[in-house]
C-alpha cells in the first residue's frame, strides 16, 4: 500500500483502525510531493514542519479515539489565495511575494479544528486571473497527464496536485470556472459551492460577488466529506448562508432513480472536441441506464454568459486590487518617490503581472463616467436574465449536466498572446458564477489520452443533490479513479 | 461568437486613452506596453458590444448573488488583533506608525 495514493475514504479507515498513524501517511505525502513536484511545480510552498507537528497532534486525537472528523489525520494543501497564519500567501503574485499573514481564513480554521493536516500552499494564476496558471509570477505548473500541457487554472496548482497524489484533497477557488475546469483538464473530482455556503472570510478577493471556495478531490465522496467541515454560516463573511448544512456524506446513498437531468442544449454547439462530446453523452446514457429521466432544457442566454462574467469581473477586480499599494502589506517600491502617488504607481508597475494590468485597466474603463450604463450596468442586466435562465430551467430538472470545457486540456504557450482566446476557453464554467448556483465536475472519460470534465449544475444549496448524483455515477463507473504515471 | 464575425465596426481605444486610465489606477505603464494594451482593449471591449443584442428594457440590474439577507450582529466588544500583528508587515515603519512618501504640497 501508497499511502499518497488513498482517498480520504480509504485513509480514514486506515487512521482510525491504527493500520497507519498521521505522522507516516503525512511523511508519505510530503516525501511524494519532494519526488515529483519538480516536475509537476503544483506547489508555490511546502510547509513540511507545520505538516509534521499537525499530523503528530492529530495522531493524539486519533489515540485517545476522541473528536474524530472524518478528515482528522488527513494531509490537504490549498489555493495560494486562501490566507494561512503564519504561512505565506502570495495569490502567486509579485506583491504578495513575502506577505504573511497575521489570521487565518474561516476555511482553515475549520478544517484545523477538524484535525486536517495543511501541507501547503498551491500555484494559481496570478490573483486567480487565468484559465491555464501561465499567468502565476513565479513559474507554470505542468498538467501531470502530458507535461507539456497546461493544467487548466486558475486553480491549476491545486488540481495538478490532487491528480498527482500530491496531497489527498485541496481547496481550490472558483470565480468563473477555477476549480472545475482545472478538476476537468487533470481528471479530478472538483465542487463550485453555491455563493455563500462556504464563508470567504481570508479568501484574497477577485471578484466579491463571484467567489467561491470549494474542495478539490479524489471523488464525490470525498468533496463531500471536506464540503461537511467548510459549509455554514460565518459572522465574518456577511454574505454567508445561514440555511441548515445536510448531512452531505449521509444523503451521499440516496437512490438517483427518478431525479431529472437536463441536457442545456446551448451548451452543445459546434466547436466542441468530438472527443469531449462522445463522452458527455456516454455519461448521460450512464445517468439513464441508473434510471435518471433526462430532458433537454434551453438556457437561452448562455452567450452572453461570457461578457457578462468578465464585465463584472474587470470591475470588482479592478476595486479589490485597489488596496495593494506598498503601504500596509506587500511589496512597495518607494524609492526615489516625490510624492505617494510615485509610490502607487511605482509598486503596481513592479509588482502586477500583464494580465492583472489588463484586468485592472479594463475595470476601471467600464466603470468610468460616459461607458458604466453601456458596460457595467447592462452586463448586470443580462446578469438577472442568467440567473432566471437558470431558474426556469431548475422548474423542469433537478440539476444539468455539461462539458465543463470544449476542449480537453491545451499546450503550455498555446494561447498565452491571445488575450481573448484565452478567455473563450471558458465558456462553459462562467455563467453559474454570476448566477451563485453550485456545480460539480466530474471526471467521465478521456480524448487523446487527456481527462474529460464534465459539470453538474443544481439550484442554490443543492450541494447534495450534485453530490449525490456525481456519487451515483462513481459507484457505476471508475474513469475519477485513473492516475497519470507521475502519481505513482 | 467571435468578435470578427459581430459585424460591429472596429472599435478603438488608443495609446493615450489607455495611459490615461492607467494612471486613473495608480499603474505605472511604457509607451510600448500602451501601445500592446492599447489593441488588445480593443478587441475585448469590441467582444463585449455582443450585449448589445439583448433587450434589457425592463430588466433590473442584478445586486446580489444568493439571497443574502440583512445582516446585523450584536454591538459586543471583542479583542481584535493585537497592534504588532497588524503592523508586521508594513513595509516602511516608523515605531508604531506606518510612513509613506509626502501626500499633500511641497517639502
Amino acid at each position: 500500500m501508497q499511502p499518497h495514493t488513498l482517498s480520504i475514504r480509504e485513509a480514514h479507515e486506515l487512521l482510525t483502525t491504527k493500520q497507519i498513524s498521521s505522522v507516516e501517511l503525512t511523511t508519505a505525502v510530503l516525501d511524494h510531493i519532494h519526488k515529483t513536484d519538480p516536475l509537476i511545480n503544483a506547489f508555490v510552498t511546502i510547509a513540511d514542519e507545520l505538516a509534521l507537528e499537525q499530523a503528530r497532534l492529530a495522531d493524539q486525537r486519533l489515540r485517545q479515539s476522541e473528536d474524530i472528523t472524518p478528515l482528522t489525520g488527513i494531509p490537504f494543501a490549498v489555493k495560494d489565495c486562501i490566507s494561512t497564519r503564519g504561512l505565506r500567501t502570495t495569490c502567486s503574485s509579485k506583491i504578495l511575494e513575502n506577505y504573511i499573514p497575521p489570521y487565518n481564513a474561516t476555511v482553515i480554521d475549520r478544517l484545523s479544528t477538524a484535525g486536517a493536516v495543511l501541507i501547503g500552499k498551491q500555484n494559481m494564476d496570478e490573483f486567480g486571473m487565468g484559465s491555464s496558471c501561465e499567468n502565476s509570477a513565479f513559474f507554470d505548473t505542468h498538467n501531470p497527464w502530458d507535461l507539456e500541457r497546461v493544467p487548466g487554472g486558475s486553480s491549476g496548482g491545486s488540481a495538478a496536485a490532487v491528480a498527482a497524489n500530491m496531497g489527498l484533497f485541496a481547496l481550490g477557488e472558483d470565480t468563473g470556472g477555477s476549480i472545475r475546469m482545472p478538476a476537468g483538464f487533470c481528471n479530478v473530482t472538483g465542487l463550485k459551492t453555491t455563493y455563500g455556503r462556504v464563508s470567504r472570510y481570508g479568501l484574497i478577493a477577485l471578484v466579491s460577488s463571484f467567489d467561491s471556495i470549494g474542495p478539490m478531490a479524489r471523488s464525490a465522496y470525498d468533496c463531500a466529506a471536506v464540503l461537511q467541515s467548510i459549509a455554514g454560516q460565518d459572522l465574518k463573511d456577511a454574505t454567508s448562508l445561514p440555511d441548515p448544512i445536510p448531512d452531505y456524506l449521509k444523503m451521499l446513498d440516496k437512490p438517483v432513480k427518478g431525479l431529472r437531468l437536463g441536457i442545456p442544449k446551448e451548451y452543445f454547439q459546434a466547436g466542441m472536441e468530438a472527443g469531449v462530446e462522445s463522452s458527455i453523452r456516454e455519461a448521460i446514457q450512464k445517468f439513464e441506464e441508473l434510471g435518471m429521466e433526462i430532458r433537454e432544457v434551453s438556457l437561452p442566454h448562455t452567450t452572453y454568459g461570457l461578457p457578462v462574467y468578465y464585465l463584472v469581473l474587470f470591475a470588482e477586480a479592478s476595486a479589490n486590487l485597489a488596496r495593494f499599494d506598498g503601504t500596509r502589506f506587500g511589496l512597495s517600491v518607494a524609492e526615489g518617490a516625490e510624492n505617494v502617488i510615485d509610490q502607487y504607481l511605482q509598486t503596481r508597475r513592479e509588482g502586477f503581472g500583464p494580465e492583472v494590468k489588463r484586468r485592472i485597466m479594463l475595470g476601471a474603463y467600464v466603470l468610468s463616467a460616459g461607458y458604466y450604463d453601456a458596460y457595467y450596468l447592462k452586463a448586470q442586466k443580462v446578469r438577472t436574465l442568467l440567473r432566471q435562465d437558470f431558474e426556469a430551467a431548475f422548474e423542469q430538472c433537478d440539476a444539468l449536466v455539461a462539458p465543463t470545457c470544449p476542449t480537453t486540456a491545451f499546450k503550455l504557450g498555446e494561447k498565452t498572446d491571445d488575450p481573448l482566446t484565452m478567455y473563450l476557453s471558458d465558456i462553459y464554467v462562467v455563467a453559474t458564477n454570476p448566477a451563485g448556483v453550485p456545480s460539480l465536475c466530474v471526471p467521465c472519460g478521456f480524448s487523446n489520452n487527456m481527462p474529460v470534465g464534465m459539470q453538474l449544475i443544481g439550484k442554490h444549496l443543492s450541494e447534495d443533490v450534485l453530490l449525490q448524483i456525481g456519487h451515483a455515477y462513481q459507484s457505476a463507473t471508475d474513469w475519477h479513479l485513473k492516475r497519470p504515471a507521475v502519481s505513482k | 461568437m467571435t468578435p470578427s464575425e459581430s459585424n460591429k465596426p472596429a472599435f478603438s481605444i488608443d495609446a493615450d486613452m489607455v495611459k490615461h486610465v492607467a494612471f486613473l489606477v495608480r499603474l505605472g505603464i511604457q509607451d510600448e506596453e500602451a501601445q500592446a494594451f492599447s489593441h488588445q482593449f480593443s478587441a475585448i471591449i469590441d467582444y463585449f458590444h455582443l450585449l448589445n443584442e439583448v433587450d434589457t428594457g425592463d430588466v433590473p440590474p442584478a445586486c446580489e448573488t444568493s439571497n443574502t439577507r440583512s445582516v446585523m450582529r450584536p454591538d459586543v466588544i471583542k479583542p481584535s488583533m493585537p497592534r504588532e500583528d497588524f503592523l508586521k508587515n508594513v513595509p516602511h515603519r516608523e515605531g508604531d506608525y506606518v510612513q509613506v512618501p509626502l501626500v499633500f504640497g511641497e517639502e
